[in-house]
């Protein structure tokens, strides 16, 4: 397991990606999990950057943890800002043409698509987000 | 993010480098709105995009409702990641997307 605790902000979401890259990189990870997992975590980290800690900025822990026996990698996304379940943003109309939907919504039904799993919790204080994708 | 873009007469191409995501986006959006005066007939190179997010989906859509009004556009070169984020969420239905 290895973890990053940074300022949610904008600005540090390459970084993230970067460390998360580098423990991809030494499983083996193919490149396209790869880069849905990076567009994943543009649109995780990048809610918490936008919301968490508005209009201040607070700290987020990015976690990577892997599993073996389907060989998956768990990324845990941790802050303490408000509380917040991306899950329970419906996701969007697809019946609608994508010119009259809301950009809003896309980015989470993104991830739940490309990830195996998405899962939410609040506990003591803190947003804990959760990825699951078999590489 | 790079935007490399080549002007002839009334047709721009804009070949774009790199991600496409929350922190590039504001500046894509920047320079591809402000290249667009005159233009009818835009293409979109994708060859070197890595990936796209949600945020770069909505200049994309920016883009799109400028050139409903003036012309048309494309998307060229565009690899299986993009592919399958603009299929997730029906962009390719809206854009005229043609595969690497």
């Amino acid at each position: 397991m290895r973890e990053m605790t940074i300022n949610a902000t904008v600005e540090n979401i390459p970084a993230v990606t970067a460390f998360v890259d580098e423990n991809l990189e030494s499983l083996g990870c193919p490149l396209k999990a790869q880069m849905q997992i990076d567009i994943a975590i543009d649109e995780l980290f990048g809610n918490i950057a936008n919301y968490a800690y508005r209009p201040g900025v607070g700290p987020a822990t990015v976690r990577v943890e892997v599993e073996d026996e389907p060989l998956a990698v768990i990324i845990t996304f941790i802050d303490h800002g408000k509380p917040f379940d991306p899950l329970g943003v419906s996701d969007p109309d697809t019946t609608l043409s994508a010119e009259d939907r809301a950009i809003g919504g896309l980015g989470v039904f993104l991830v739940k698509k490309t990830m195996d799993e998405l899962t939410y919790e609040y506990k003591d204080g803190k947003n804990i987000l959760r990825i699951k994708k078999h590489i | 993010m790079q935007i490399d873009l080549n002007r002839q007469d009334d047709k721009l191409t804009a070949v774009m480098h790199g991600r496409i995501d929350t922190s590039t986006a504001p500046e894509a959006e920047k320079i591809l709105l402000s290249a667009l005066d005159g233009v009818t007939d835009l293409v979109l190179d994708f060859e070197d995009i890595q990936y796209i997010s949600s945020a770069g989906l909505r200049v994309l859509l920016l883009v799109y409702k400028r050139m409903k009004t003036q012309g048309s556009l494309k998307l060229v070169k565009v690899g299986e990641v993009v592919r399958e984020v603009l299929e997730i969420t029906g962009f390719d239905e809206l854009l005229n997307v043609e595969d690497a």
